[in-house]
């Protein structure tokens, strides 16, 4: 091997070195190195031989440690990740980056201007009348642009594209033919449920119709936590827009509120589903997911909070009060839970030996066992005298839908901790059970109904 | 001569700037003409003269350009700005009234310097 060849190689490996300090950009890296080489050719001419010139150069520059210290100093905000790089530099100016955030920003245009065309055939917003046209809808002028945005992104098929409009044909059909009572409990059912309903078909888009993979399922439910997180920042980010615009327009005595409540906020709605997904996708490897940080947060919270409840309930002897309502706060309850257990398992290294944080969320599903038990208990006995009602089946067909997936959670969970069966049979019964919250939801959309005579 | 980080890092900025407003340079020769002026007494680590740089571009001080070196190798260069040569002129200003009020001190308490007294 040549004397050259051996620095060439020794520059690139310092290169390479160098190159992994999070505060140093490969440019700077490309400036010490004309350094160093430079150095190299000084001490060379001074009479060093390659080796010692390379080592006394090197030494020069000075230890890695403190040069990227320094560096760190100067650009504090190469430490933190940023998600709107500059453009030449890394993700987002790669052609297919550029290609998706048109697609997010033109299908986001498409679906708030979409939620507004019903307007031109006289279907308003402030009309109650009209109202119950957009409570029937408004999933439909949303979720098929996100579907488009995952069926885009992956490249699927024209076959798969038509199987994926399906759903949404099924379910436009459903919410305007059906001859609903007006504000009728089976209606606002039907409206709460449908977007669970296709959020199933943006699963399966969101995967490439992959959906019996455990793996990609499990992808998907990541995607739908910090989708969420990064809505609800959106959403706060929107609310201090209007709260502004409301405020300033009135300082000139000018009245927003209705262009901001027919404009501004359906469209920012509408439109905010397709930027949070894009955001997320775009985000997924710079930026650490939200969505576990949370529940490590908080599920030690909710542990004690259960605990605490229980042993009041034990202590003054107090049962439940069943009134209508609480039925569905006890759902919300299990969701949460639930909510808590997927998002730790969807980040939880499934090698990892059993930990105290283990212990905490089996804890935590067991008291909320308890508690929905109890919940349940109190309900059975007074159901005779409010009867079956659709929100009361609902709820009670959620809490079941619910009860058996922690029930089994918890048993898998036990085993894990007892080291009778691995982590991952617990993965496992999460993503084979996703789709039985989205079947029950098309229930409650298309068969409630039926059932209850559109009441 | 050893001399105190403090100092290095408070004169670093006038030195830097004093030898760009000889005209355009780039980092390895800024070194060396460090080491030129102080007859080699003065010796920085290196590597610390690019943070130092990037820190005066953000300022505004010196402008940067990447251009190429004899041996057609990709080099930064780094040129005084206007208000790099003001900086300098205020920097310049500082450190004769602290060299005069030093050597007004020294005259009286300390000389002969390395003298037994």
């Amino acid at each position: 091997m040549s004397t050259e060849s051996v620095l060439e190689e020794r520059i690139g490996e310092w290169r390479q070195y160098f190159g992994k300090r999070q505060a140093i950009r490969s440019v700077d890296i490309e400036e010490l190195e004309d350094h160093l080489r430079s150095q190299v050719e000084a001490l060379r001419q001074a009479g060093l031989n390659e080796d010692e010139a390379f080592l006394v150069a090197i030494k020069r520059l000075g230890d890695q440690d403190s040069v990227s210290r320094e560096f760190a100093h100067e650009y504090s905000e190469r430490l933190w990740k940023q998600l709107v790089v500059s453009p030449g530099d890394g993700a987002s100016s790669s052609p297919t980056a550029h290609r998706e955030t048109v697609a997010a920003v033109g299908l986001a245009t498409a679906a708030a201007v979409a939620f507004k065309i019903p307007e031109l055939f006289g279907k308003h917003m402030s009309d109650d009348a009209d109202m119950s046209f957009y409570v029937h809808n408004v999933t439909l002028f949303v979720l098929p642009f996100l579907a488009a945005f995952f069926a885009l992104k992956r490249g699927m098929q024209r076959s798969a594209w038509y199987r994926l409009a399906i759903p949404f044909l099924a379910a436009g059909l459903i919410m305007n033919l059906l001859p609903f009572v007006v504000e009728g409990h089976t209606e606002i059912l039907a409206a709460i449920h449908l977007p669970i309903a296709l959020w199933l078909t943006i699963g399966v888009a969101y995967v490439g119709g992959l959906w019996r993979s455990h793996e990609q399922r499990m992808n998907f439910v990541r995607f739908s936590g910090e989708w969420f997180i990064y809505y609800v920042l959106i959403a706060l980010g929107g609310g201090a827009l209007v709260g502004i615009t409301l405020f300033i327009f009135n300082a000139i005595g000018l009245n927003a509120e209705s262009v901001v409540q027919q404009w501004v906020i359906p469209c920012g709605a509408v439109g905010g589903v397709l930027i949070a997904a894009w955001l997320v996708e775009f985000k997924q490897s710079v930026i650490e997911s939200m969505a576990p940080v949370l529940t490590l947060l908080f599920t030690p919270l909710f542990a004690v909070l259960l605990l605490v409840f229980v042993a009041a309930m034990v202590w003054t002897g107090n049962v439940i009060n069943m009134q209508r309502e609480v039925l569905i706060g006890f759902d919300l309850l299990l969701v949460l839970v639930l909510g808590l257990l997927l998002y730790a398992i969807s980040a939880r290294d499934p090698q990892a030996p059993p930990g105290a944080f283990d212990r905490l969320r089996l804890l935590l599903v067991l008291c909320a066992l308890i508690v929905d038990a109890l919940a349940l208990w109190a309900m059975v006995e007074r159901t005779s005298e409010f009867g079956w009602t659709p929100n009361k089946t609902a709820a009670l067909g959620l809490n079941m839908l619910l009860l058996v997936n922690l029930g089994w959670s918890a048993v898998l969970y036990a085993l894990f901790l007892t080291k009778r069966a691995p982590f991952n049979r617990l993965e496992r019964w999460q993503t084979a059970y996703l789709p039985a919250f989205g079947i029950w939801a098309w229930i409650v959309v298309a068969i409630f109904p039926l059932i209850f005579n559109y009441q | 001569m050893e001399i105190d980080k403090d100092l290095v890092a408070a004169s670093a900025t006038p030195l830097v700037l004093a030898i760009l407003s000889e005209g355009q340079s780039y980092g390895y020769a800024i070194i060396k003409r460090v080491g030129e002026v102080s007859g080699g007494e003065l010796e920085w680590t290196d590597g610390m003269v690019y943070p130092l740089l990037h820190r005066l571009e953000r300022r505004g001080y010196v402008e940067a350009v990447w251009g190429q070196s004899e041996t057609g190798r990709r080099r930064k260069y780094y040129r005084m700005t206007r208000s790099g040569a003001e900086h300098l002129d205020r920097q310049r200003r500082q450190w004769k009234l602290v060299d005069t009020a030093l050597r007004g001190i020294w005259r009286m308490a300390l000389e002969p310097i390395g003298q037994p007294v």
